[in-house]
């Protein structure tokens, strides 16, 4: 599960600058037609950092987004919760793999990638900085994160890389589980006792502006921007991927009873667009830059991991091993 | 080298408080931490070709197998995995691909561009006639 990666929108520099017009031409081309542009092939210097930047983000939340989830597993209500979240956590773990197998196709280690990580110089998405609460966070987390992640990745699996469409492609399929599983938890909640709907109401007030943060700021005015959606790299702007969330998912929870805090969210029959407040921007940033609720938890419990398992890793490791590329 | 900040972290999680982790730093991850790569190929049931899914990092080919099976056959059916070190993949490059541009061509190649009933129900037609 993933929110859209973050440009910041300061960077304005142009893209292509110092590229060779006649390859430039011919890959832009490539592309046009919409063919996949694969590993070994000629690329813009900034196609390469932008895709990595971004592929390497979205490994990154698959890693820390498990563990505002698996820490219920342990407490999850009965055995077939348990067994289902663990296996969803696994694949949020296995997604990970996948996405730093597709980011190392264009030349970054994973060594790299992992450092870049735990020293907080590389983000993930900004929804995974706040708590799980109570069980019902974990089960609207599993809804309408994983949901918000599909509408996102849905997109990115027709882009230009092949290695990133391809590790999409079976990342979606995975997540349609993980967005059932948490439809079923959140009915089961919404359905239940006076109690459990008060709990998932709660969950559900508190998780509605880290959702509504999700698809990352409104990008219409990007230059930037522009040239990603033409390269494929970007497959929709950020407003364009909320409104197709909202349009999905708010009617399913006004069916359940259940209310948003936003007095202003409705869809205006004549756009045919939704309208909310304008989520709170100084706060997504402030978060993303670190200063949330649960950072400096999520990135110490990632260390943990790696130094932990150091020494399992090092006495294991062959004397002759060499590392190349992955192939595709 | 990594930095020291003993101040512990506050986390709901009562598995994260016993842990008592605090803000330190880590010395970063050396080459060849997360090992070499593997491709691996999946073969859904019997019979079946392989099939090239994706890579796995493993320090030897008997872990290999083992993520292998962790990542490319939690679900659906699987009868068999292969894994092979990246570095004994050798490929044809996309530079050199117009070598292949003129197999479609080769229509000599192809059954169905061998019309033997057209010429046989001519020759049949003639004899009546």
């Amino acid at each position: 599960m993933y929110g859209n990666a973050y440009i910041d929108p300061n960077q304005t520099n142009k893209l292509t600058a110092d590229e060779d017009p006649v390859k430039l031409a011919e890959f832009e081309a490539r592309i046009q037609a919409g063919e996949k542009i694969e590993p070994a092939d000629w690329m813009p210097k900034e196609y390469r950092k932008q895709l990595i930047r971004m592929i390497e983000q979205h490994a990154h939340s698959e890693i820390i987004g498990a563990l505002p989830e698996g820490t219920w597993i342990t407490r999850a209500p009965g055995f077939r919760r348990k067994l289902a979240l663990m296996a969803k956590v696994q694949d949020e773990v296995g997604h990970a793999q996948l996405l730093y197998s597709a980011a190392e196709t264009l030349g970054k280690s994973r060594e790299d990638m992992i450092n870049d990580l735990i020293t907080g110089k590389s983000k993930y998405s900004n929804v995974f900085n706040y708590p799980a609460l109570t069980w019902a966070d974990s089960a609207v987390i599993a809804w309408l994160i994983d949901a918000g992640a599909i509408v996102n990745q849905l997109a990115n699996s027709k882009g230009s890389y092949g290695p990133y469409c391809r590790a999409l492609e079976r990342i979606c399929y995975e997540e349609s589980f993980h967005l059932k599983y948490g439809h079923d938890n959140v009915v089961h909640l919404a359905t239940g006792t006076k109690k459990q709907r008060e709990m998932v109401q709660e969950a559900l007030t508190r998780w509605w502006p880290p959702i509504m943060h999700f698809f990352g700021p409104s990008d219409k005015i990007s230059v930037h921007s522009e040239t990603l959606m033409k390269w494929k790299v970007k497959m929709a702007s950020n407003d364009a991927m909320r409104q197709q969330f909202l349009d999905m998912y708010v009617p399913k929870i006004w069916d359940l009873g259940l209310t948003l805090p936003d007095p202003n969210l409705r869809k205006n029959p004549e756009t045919k667009l939704w309208e909310y407040t304008e989520p709170d921007w100084e706060e997504f940033k402030r978060v993303i830059n670190g200063d949330g609720p649960c950072n400096a938890e999520r990135l110490a419990v990632r260390r943990m991991a790696e130094e932990k398992g150091r020494w399992v890793r090092r006495a294991i490791l062959g004397e002759n091993a060499e590392y190349v590329k992955p192939f595709a | 080298m990594a930095e020291e900040n003993n101040e512990k972290i506050d986390s709901l999680d009562p598995r994260i408080m016993r842990a008592s982790l605090d803000h330190s730093d880590i010395d970063p991850l050396e080459s060849l931490d997360q090992f070499q790569t593997f491709e691996v190929f999946h073969q859904a049931k019997r019979g079946a070709q392989h099939q090239h899914v994706g890579i796995v990092h493993a320090p030897n080919p008997e872990m290999a197998l083992l993520y292998a099976k962790e990542q490319y056959a939690r679900r659906g059916v699987t009868a068999n995995l292969w894994v092979v070190p990246s570095k004994y993949v050798f490929a044809t490059s996309y530079f050199d691909d117009d070598m292949f541009d003129t197999t479609p061509e080769k229509i000599h190649r192809d059954p169905a561009t061998y019309k033997v009933m057209d010429k046989i129900k001519e020759y049949k037609e003639r004899q009546e006639a």
